[in-house]
């Protein structure tokens, strides 16, 4: 037993990597733990004792694991909520079985996150020596021939983001003060996820991304499955916040799901009427918090049902993020979409009641 | 002579990989006659295939000579990548006699089907070797067709016939237990291989995989294959080339339908070798070419990761959805937008077919001949205008005639701006037939057989092609003009999609008066525009809710076009409906207030208010002074006076109390701020022309000098009651 609130991939399903390898009998690349079949079977399941990590479609997987095969790296793009993080983790954690060699972009990453930093007080004591510097994840998984995961790259600042263009061209880095370099051993390789929506926040340069092929990983591909991982989650979340069960209200999360997808897709679900997209994500995530905040709503001040005034506000708050362009979207979606469409009515009222 | 050899090549529709071995089997077996599937009534059309003006893509068109050809019409179409084309342009190089075998068109027409239509069969009649390729793993047939088919066959012992023995032999197992509905052509087909073995020593018959075990030898006895076509009613078809697109080749359900990469396939085709590499540098340079960087580097990584997926999904060789997929993640930055060019571009591709000028009858050129004679509108060579009477039966079919071959890009006539301007009755056009349109109908014939129906064609591409809103509404009256209710769902649907994606509001005001209009007169011509309603009522809606952020925070010149559109959606909104109309001046009267309207439309929505009636003169009177007092910048208050007043002088000449209303407004105006209104002032009335601005003047003045008199009472007037008598006559309303 561990008390920690979560697990690496690789610990997690270690019975299940196990299971894969003794049974691998097809070509590894060099430094793979597993053969990049198995690798793809690992991320999607073989509906026996393989669970599914990654419900979509295999294309995807495929390329991503035959581009790391072909020693590219790896970037997964895609609106947030799309489980980039989670895909990388598995990719990492079967290919070379450690998922911890991680940098977590952020506006304010160093170089050294990305290279090396000292330890300043070896450095003061015995001069620049190999024991003062302090290695980063991504040359700790080029010296062990392993798997660099960079989460959120486009957060990164250009300049920092530029010092992985050596390491994927060269498979060097240098330490000039040294006069050494860390070469990468095989099986080394980064994977990066970056967020759709901040294109353009910090762009990659095209040298950089030229040393990417890229995956974009899509929303839940139709309203049955994404309803599905919508219950699921919000019934989770509602036993971590302790509310009471509350009656099943397919129809409310159904209605919920259908206003985020048609957004989403600037299309009704019968395809019949184009529509506006918010500027919001109006990702499945979101639809989860919005399903969540009506239950706390219903449970704490309405009747114990989830009804389609408790959801209608959350809705709207994340819908119109912008006062302006939004405001009209979400007007035109009511007035030509939502009024016309039967037993609707009550959640078009509870819309209206809150201009 | 030794027994006649009968070899029969089992083909995939449109499988380059079959066309390539059709051409090695013909050239190893040099037969005297080459027997095709297809309809026999086009053996006369084969000699075309030499002329140089024929190129694939084009297709064989069979019509019914009498009846409506177009819903009849029925085509085969060929690419350059053809098994079928490959095999006659083998024949007609060579001189050696070509004869398509299938069932005659003509009993195939009076049995009521299409003939080419295959899209109902199950798919596995339609493309066996497809599904054969699909059970082994591949989802491009083709390159199934060139790893097992070709280099386990061909390529061991040299013998071209080797791919289609191992297909025959395929073919025996998958067809085995399943009946075939396809008795009659397979018995027509056994009756032409036998009455060729008998004139020619060699024989080659070129027919898709599936007939093969139909047509092996032993025959069954020819009695039997007589008496299954005994009796066969007929109609009398033609037939021709029409020139034919790979876009069409790819949407085509029929024939050879399931070819969703007809660039693709010609690729293969023509591709001499290092078929992934050389598709990939296709690729750059398409997407070079829209200034999209895409260096060699790209091209040698794509090809890699290609190769490792084909490996990764266990197949020996990379197919189109590896190349697709390497095209995503590498050249395209995972963008489906390019992945989408790149499909359109290349993997479709946009080749067009062409036929030489002499070909014998198209049929559109035939059914606009007979148009033109039935209406009594020969074209002459010379120009000539014409005047049409839209409530003739005659002159309204002419006028349809004229707009649906515009739509063809065929301007016989043009539109001219009609002089007599009695009504919407009356259409004037400028004639004139250049020789040059005789090609463009050909041209044209691709879209369909008589003009109606290719304008309806056209009509629905154009739609699917419009960049703009503008385009589609323009579009939207050249379907309702043309007469054309096969499009025109399509193209409303094109303009419902545009206008929600449209985030112009301006651009959906400029639509509305239009197609208001249109719809006013859409009645005039008797066509059904009740869903041409309903979207413009949407549109109508879209425009109420984002009216507001439409009128505000705009500078001088975008206010100024803004005020013009106002004008034309409030003059267009009346034909619309009465409901339409209180929703509008609703919209209206909701932004009226807001102090971020710029002074011009501030002014004009308070007059388009007071002039419907939902402004009373009070509230305007107030609102006028507001705006001069010292809080408001002279400049927007200039404006705004100029939206009010807009629309010359001689509403301010009939509309008694307006005038007073802006005449006390004047009067009121403080000595100090006089100096300073001045300019504004003579800005707006200096704009009308001469004679209102006297007559203006005269009528404050008669006021003045009646002492403010009150407005003329309306009652008995002398000289008005003289003509009263003759207008109630005219009226026929008595006076009891």
């Amino acid at each position: 037993m561990t008390d920690v609130v979560r697990r690496h991939a690789e610990a997690e399903y270690a019975t299940e990597l196990a299971l894969l390898a003794a049974g691998d009998d097809r070509p590894k690349p060099p430094g793979w733990k597993l053969s990049p079949q198995a690798v793809v079977t690992y991320l999607l399941g073989d509906g026996d004792v393989i669970t599914p990590k990654y419900i979509g479609p295999r294309r995807l997987m495929e390329v991503a694991v035959a581009t790391l095969a072909t020693d590219r790296a790896l970037l997964l793009l895609g609106v947030p909520g799309t489980a980039k993080t989670w895909v990388s983790e598995h990719l990492a954690a079967a290919i070379s079985g450690d998922s911890t060699l991680m940098v977590q972009g952020t506006a304010g990453t160093p170089e050294e996150a990305i290279r090396y930093g000292w330890n300043y007080a070896r450095l003061l004591a015995e001069g620049p020596t190999r024991a003062a510097l302090v290695d980063s994840p991504v040359m700790k998984a080029m010296a062990g021939g392993g798997i660099a995961r960079v989460e959120e790259l486009t957060r990164i600042p250009s300049d920092v983001q530029d010092s992985l263009i050596t390491v994927l061209s060269e498979k060097v880095l240098p330490i000039p003060e040294l006069g050494q370099e860390v070469a990468a051993r095989k099986g080394f390789n980064v994977i990066a996820t970056a967020n759709d929506r901040d294109r353009g926040v910090n762009e990659l340069s095209s040298a950089l991304r030229r040393r990417f092929n890229t995956v974009v990983l899509p929303v839940p591909a139709d309203a049955e499955q994404e309803i599905d991982i919508v219950s699921r989650r919000v019934a989770d979340l509602g036993r971590a916040l302790e509310l009471p069960d509350l009656p099943p209200a397919y129809e409310e999360i159904r209605r919920v799901v259908t206003v985020f997808r048609e957004l989403r897709a600037g299309v009704t679900e019968d395809g019949r009427t184009r529509l506006k997209s918010p500027s919001g994500t109006m990702s499945t995530a979101e639809a989860i918090s919005v399903l969540v905040n009506g239950v706390v709503l219903a449970t704490h001040f309405g009747d114990g049902v989830l009804r389609a005034g408790d959801v209608a506000a959350g809705i709207v708050g994340a819908v119109v993020k912008d006062p302006v362009s939004d405001a009209v979207v979400w007007q035109e979606y009511l007035e030509t979409v939502v009024r016309e469409r039967d037993g609707w009515r009550d959640f078009y009222r509870a819309a209206r009641s809150g201009e | 002579m030794s027994e006649p050899a009968v070899h029969l090549l089992g083909i995939r529709h449109h499988g380059p990989g079959s066309a390539r071995a059709v051409a090695r089997a013909l050239e190893q077996v040099r037969p005297d006659i080459v027997l095709i599937e297809g309809p026999p009534e086009a053996d006369p059309l084969v000699a075309w295939a030499l002329d140089d003006g024929l190129r694939p893509p084009v297709a064989l068109l069979a019509y019914p000579s009498s009846g409506d050809a177009a819903a009849k019409a029925s085509f085969w179409p060929f690419g350059e990548f053809s098994p079928e084309w490959q095999a006659i342009r083998w024949a007609v190089t060579h001189e050696v006699p070509v004869r398509f075998i299938d069932l005659p068109a003509a009993i195939r027409f009076a049995a009521g089907s299409d003939p080419a239509d295959e899209s109902t069969v199950d798919s596995v009649r339609q493309d066996p070797i497809g599904e054969l390729a699909s059970a082994a793993g591949y989802d491009d047939p083709e390159r199934w067709w060139e790893d097992v088919v070709e280099h386990q066959t061909s390529t061991v012992d040299g013998d071209a016939l080797a791919p289609f023995e191992a297909i025959a032999a395929a073919m025996g197992a998958v067809r085995q237990g399943t009946s075939g509905d396809d008795e009659r052509r397979e018995a027509y087909m056994r009756q032409q291989i036998r009455a060729a073995r008998k004139a020619f020593a060699t024989v080659v018959v070129v027919c898709g995989a599936w007939h093969v075990p139909a047509l092996t030898d032993p025959l069954p006895p020819a009695a039997h294959d007589t008496r299954t076509l005994k009796g066969l009613a007929r109609t009398k078809v033609n037939l021709t080339w029409v020139p034919w697109t790979h876009g069409r080749l790819a949407s085509w359900r029929g024939y050879g339908a399931g070819v969703t990469s007809p660039g693709w396939y010609h690729h293969l085709f023509t591709a001499p070798d290092r078929v992934i590499e050389r598709w990939l540098v296709a690729v750059a340079a398409v997407l070079r070419a829209e200034g999209l960087p895409v260096s060699s580097a790209h091209v040698i990584e794509a090809v890699r990761l290609a190769q490792a997926l084909a490996t990764l999904r266990g197949r020996p060789l990379a197919g189109l959805a590896e190349v697709t997929d390497a095209t995503r993640a590498v050249l395209c930055d995972g963008d489906e937008l390019r992945v989408e060019l790149v499909n359109r571009r290349l993997v479709i591709g946009e080749r067009l077919g062409e036929i030489p000028a002499d070909t014998p009858g198209v049929p559109l050129a035939r059914d606009l001949a007979a148009t033109q004679k039935r209406l009594r509108f020969p074209p002459s060579a010379g120009t000539e205008e014409k005047r049409l009477d839209l409530r003739r039966e005659i002159d309204a079919d002419r006028s349809r005639l004229l707009h649906r071959l515009r739509l063809l890009d065929v301007p016989w006539g043009k539109p001219v701006e009609d002089r007599g301007g009695r009504g919407t009755f009356w259409e004037a056009w400028r004639l004139e037939w250049q020789p040059e349109f005789a090609v463009d109908v050909i041209a044209a014939s691709a879209y369909g057989a008589t003009v109606p129906a290719a304008a309806t064609t056209r009509a629905v591409e154009l739609a699917g092609a419009a960049n703009t809103l503008g385009e589609v509404s323009r579009l939207v009256q050249r379907c309702l003009l043309a007469d054309l209710p096969g499009a025109f769902g399509r193209v409303l649907r094109a303009l419902s999609d545009r206008m929600a994606l449209d985030t112009d509001v301006a651009h959906l005001m400029d639509a509305l008066p239009e197609l208001a209009r249109t719809l006013r007169y859409g009645d005039v011509r008797g066509t059904d525009v009740a869903s041409l309603r309903v979207v413009t009522a949407t549109m109508l809606t879209r425009i109420r809710v984002g009216f507001a952020a439409a009128v505000t925070g705009l500078d001088e010149d975008a206010a100024r076009a803004m005020k013009e559109r106002v004008d034309a959606v409030h003059s267009a909104v009346p034909l619309l409906s009465e409901e339409a109309l209180g929703e509008w001046l609703d919209a209206v009267a909701k932004v009226a207030d807001r102090a971020d309207l710029p002074g011009l439309l501030g002014g004009r929505f308070a007059r388009l208010l007071h002039d419907a009636g939902r402004l009373d003169r009070d509230t305007v009177g107030r609102r006028l002074g507001a705006v001069l007092t010292v809080g408001v910048p002279p400049a927007h208050g200039a404006a705004w006076i100029e939206g009010f007043v807009a629309g010359g002088g001689l509403v301010l000449l009939h509309d008694e109390p307006l005038l007073r209303l802006v005449d006390s407004w004047l009067q009121g105006i403080p000595a100090g701020n006089f100096d300073e209104v001045l300019p504004l002032l003579r800005r707006t009335f200096g704009a009308f022309p001469a004679p209102h601005r006297r007559a203006i003047g005269e009528r404050v003045r008669r006021w003045d000098s009646a002492d403010a008199a009150p407005a003329e009472p309306a009652g008995p007037h002398e000289r008005g009651d003289l003509v009263l008598p003759t207008v109630e006559l005219l009226l026929g309303v008595g006076r009891g």
